[in-house]
């Protein structure tokens, strides 16, 4: 097959500011609107606008995605990331045929299914063995294949006991493992998948990943939108990154994501005082800039939990101050002090004398370290039992994302503010007794 | 690995996602591709209709039977309405059958797809399906209310006498392709502008006052009471009458005006149905 499985051209969406919140519209509005549309008309005529729609620009709109473009190879694994409302889902639920573009076309080679939400159309009442019918025909499987593959969904779900059951009796997570049994049995050419693995307990996170991994490997064409790098990095080979309803970069996934955690669209990953007047300090040092970069001192504000990175301090120093010290803290997302550094603690750091000037002092955080998560930054400089020169507390904020390190094997979070990796040791003790036994003989 | 891969019955067309201007075509053969779902859809309605109810399916029955038994005190009895010379209590409830039939799909599919929200916004599958689910699982109900219909025609000694009853199923047609043409427009309609809700139990009102369903049309003189089939549930009533008490009022025009205004309201909701479709997703 050389065609192409899935052949997006200029794909756009827009939608009505409002529309979904509101989701409808009364009969009175639209009838007001239609009857006073002659009077807008007239009325943009007499002001010289001269455009009879003028009422029209009034009803506002934004584009949920603009212009996308890109093609999918058959069995390709394809990732899309993107921050929340870039427009992910919107174009997902285009290509599933949920709601239509309102420019551009996609072009779509092979038996679709989607899977937007587990357990669609699920019905308290009806038991598991009903639900399996219904919602498995919902998702576009024949009676006849549901039939087939029943016993290895209620398998997988776990849920033997409690097969005639109304659902509405389960626990949720006997409702999620039945919902998700139905979709992972899905058999079709293209799989559209949205973020529907963040259910359930870790334990069934694992084998719904392993099942994706299995769609994957058998050369389906599989479209997974996630939140989840560390699953998009092992499960797809290539990786779309939509970013405010545009493509902003397409290619393979190490290096898409990677480009993905070093834009900050959220996080700037500096913080620059560049009105003297506001900036903190004293008359004798000034603070200049905050800010956070990766190992090759890029500024950058999201992380790779693998990778190193620095905290740099950027200050100018007004005229000659002895013994003075800068230093950080590291703040987690509930406001726990992980720790505190300063560069007091390097040796012979009461030797340094610095002339008046420009200076950063940094320091490095090396990777595989701080746990997954939100952090943010506490810089301050004193001199050391005398006083406080400047203090800014939280002024920067970084994300560490997952990427797949050391839970590249296990789709879990492991709690804790840091992760460090340790040299784990294996000693077999009953083989030694053994040994013993043998030589008492 | 699966069967449907292995041995693909024919290579699928491309599938062209583009938006459409306009009248677009009702693409019944997505539709048919579909059946299983309308299967599955009608049975669950069919299922869940009078789960935890006290009296279950009886409910069926009750609406039509207390109809005809106030019909009968009130319009038979006192206000000594004609009845084409069948038993008043009869001659409405032949009438009452297929318009409980008709009035309940036609609330059911009119809600049926703002009741649907998740499965729209999540899903696809031809839009159709939805109103013509909570049409079609409205006949166990007309089943259950005939049955004591024909209980109520043993009572009065009166069993069909002619082959005319073989028109019966034809009738029932009639009925749901009129309930399904009102429900299409109104479902679609109801997505945009709420306001359906409310208006549907005063049509359904109105709709019952304007159909011979306590009195007989033959109240009406010719050519009015021809041009009176325009109402497709006067083709319905009549003809069921005709059909089962073998009233001889010779419904033929009437019945053949009510077809061809059933099917313009049909195909005119379907296309506008089609037309509406598009923005469901967005506005449910």
């Amino acid at each position: 097959m050389s065609k192409t499985a899935i052949k997006v051209e200029g794909l756009s969406k827009r939608y009505r500011i409002g529309a979904q919140q509101r989701g409808y519209r009364t009969l009175r509005e639209k009838l007001n609107e239609t009857a006073l549309a002659p009077f807008r008309a007239v009325k943009s005529l007499k002001n010289g606008n001269g455009n009879g729609n003028g009422h029209k620009s009034k009803s506002e709109t934004f584009w949920a995605l603009k212009d996308i473009s890109f093609e999918v190879k058959p069995g390709e694994a394809v990732g899309i990331i993107g921050r929340n409302g870039a427009g992910k889902s919107t174009l997902l639920k285009i290509l599933s045929r949920i709601t239509e573009p309102t420019e551009g076309y996609a072009d779509i080679n092979g038996r679709i299914a989607s899977l937007l939400e587990v357990g669609t159309g699920f019905h308290p009442e009806l038991s598991g063995r009903e639900n399996i019918f219904l919602n498995g025909s919902i998702l576009g499987m024949k009676r006849v294949e549901i039939r087939k593959k029943f016993d290895e969904m209620v398998a997988f779900a776990e849920i033997e006991k409690f097969i005639d059951t109304p659902v509405k009796h389960y626990s949720s997570g006997m409702y999620v493992r039945l919902a998700f049994a139905v979709a992972a049995h899905l058999d079709p050419e293209i799989l559209l998948v949205d973020e529907v693995l963040a259910v359930g307990d870790a334990e069934f996170q694992k084998k719904c990943l392993g099942k994706m991994g299995d769609v994957a490997r058998e050369g389906r064409t599989v479209l997974f939108v996630s939140h989840n790098l560390g699953a998009i990095n092992r499960l797809c080979g290539s990786a779309i990154w939509v970013n405010d309803g545009k493509l902003q970069m397409a290619g393979e996934t190490e290096e898409v994501v990677s480009r993905y955690l070093s834009s900050g669209a959220q996080f700037s990953g500096e913080r620059r005082w560049s009105n003297p007047v506001e900036a903190p300090g004293t008359d004798e040092i000034r603070l200049l800039a905050v800010r956070i970069s990766n190992g090759d001192r890029e500024q950058a504000a999201n992380f790779d939990v693998r990778r190193p990175l620095n905290v740099e301090i950027e200050y100018e120093l007004l005229a000659p101050l002895p013994r003075f010290r800068t230093a950080f803290r590291l703040v987690a997302s509930d406001g726990t002090v992980i720790l505190t550094s300063s560069e007091s603690s390097n040796n012979g750091w009461d030797q340094t004398n610095r002339e008046p000037g420009k200076y950063t002092s940094w320091c490095q955080i090396p990777g595989n370290f701080l746990n997954v998560g939100q952090f943010g930054i506490t810089v301050s400089c004193d001199i050391p039992l005398v006083r406080t020169l400047f203090f800014v507390e939280n002024c920067l904020n970084f994300h560490v994302e997952e990427t797949g390190s050391h839970s590249r094997r296990f789709p879990e979070r492991w709690p804790g503010l840091i992760c460090p990796k340790f040299d784990w040791q294996l000693e077999r003790l009953d083989r030694e007794s053994v040994a013993c036994g043998a030589i008492s003989d | 690995m699966s069967s449907a891969i292995d041995n693909p019955k024919f290579e699928l067309p491309t599938l062209r996602i583009a938006p459409s201007q306009g009248w677009v075509p009702l693409k019944l053969k997505d539709l048919w591709e579909y059946r299983e779902l309308l299967y599955f859809l009608i049975w669950r309605d069919i299922k869940v209709r009078y789960k935890q109810t006290a009296l279950g399916a009886t409910w069926a029955i009750i609406q039509p039977f207390f109809t005809m038994v106030v019909f009968s005190v009130f319009f038979g009895h006192l206000a000594k309405v004609p009845s084409d010379g069948i038993p008043y209590p009869l001659f409405s409830f032949a009438a009452l059958v297929p318009w409980t039939f008709f009035a309940n799909g036609l609330s059911q599919s009119s809600n049926s797809l703002v009741g649907s929200g998740t499965l729209i916004t999540k899903v696809y599958f031809p839009r159709l399906i939805i109103p013509l689910a909570s049409v079609f699982s409205g006949i166990v109900d007309f089943v259950l209310a005939f049955i004591v219909l024909l209980g109520i025609m043993v009572y009065y000694g009166l069993l069909p006498t002619t082959i005319n009853v073989i028109w019966l199923p034809l009738f029932l047609l009639l009925a749901l392709t009129t309930s399904l043409g009102v429900g299409l427009w109104l479902s679609a309609l109801n997505v945009e502008y709420r306001d359906v809700r409310h208006i549907v139990p005063f049509i359904t009102q109105f709709w019952m006052l304007a159909t011979p369903i306590g009195y007989p049309s033959s109240l009406l003189q010719q050519p009015w009471r021809t041009l009176y089939g325009l109402n497709p549930m006067v083709g319905v009533v009549e003809g069921f009458r005709w059909a089962l008490l073998g009233t001889n009022t010779a419904p033929g025009p009437i019945i053949a005006v009510s077809a061809v205004a059933a099917v313009l309201i049909l195909v005119t909701g379907a296309f506008y149905f089609r037309r509406m479709e598009k923005t469901f997703a967005d506005l449910v």
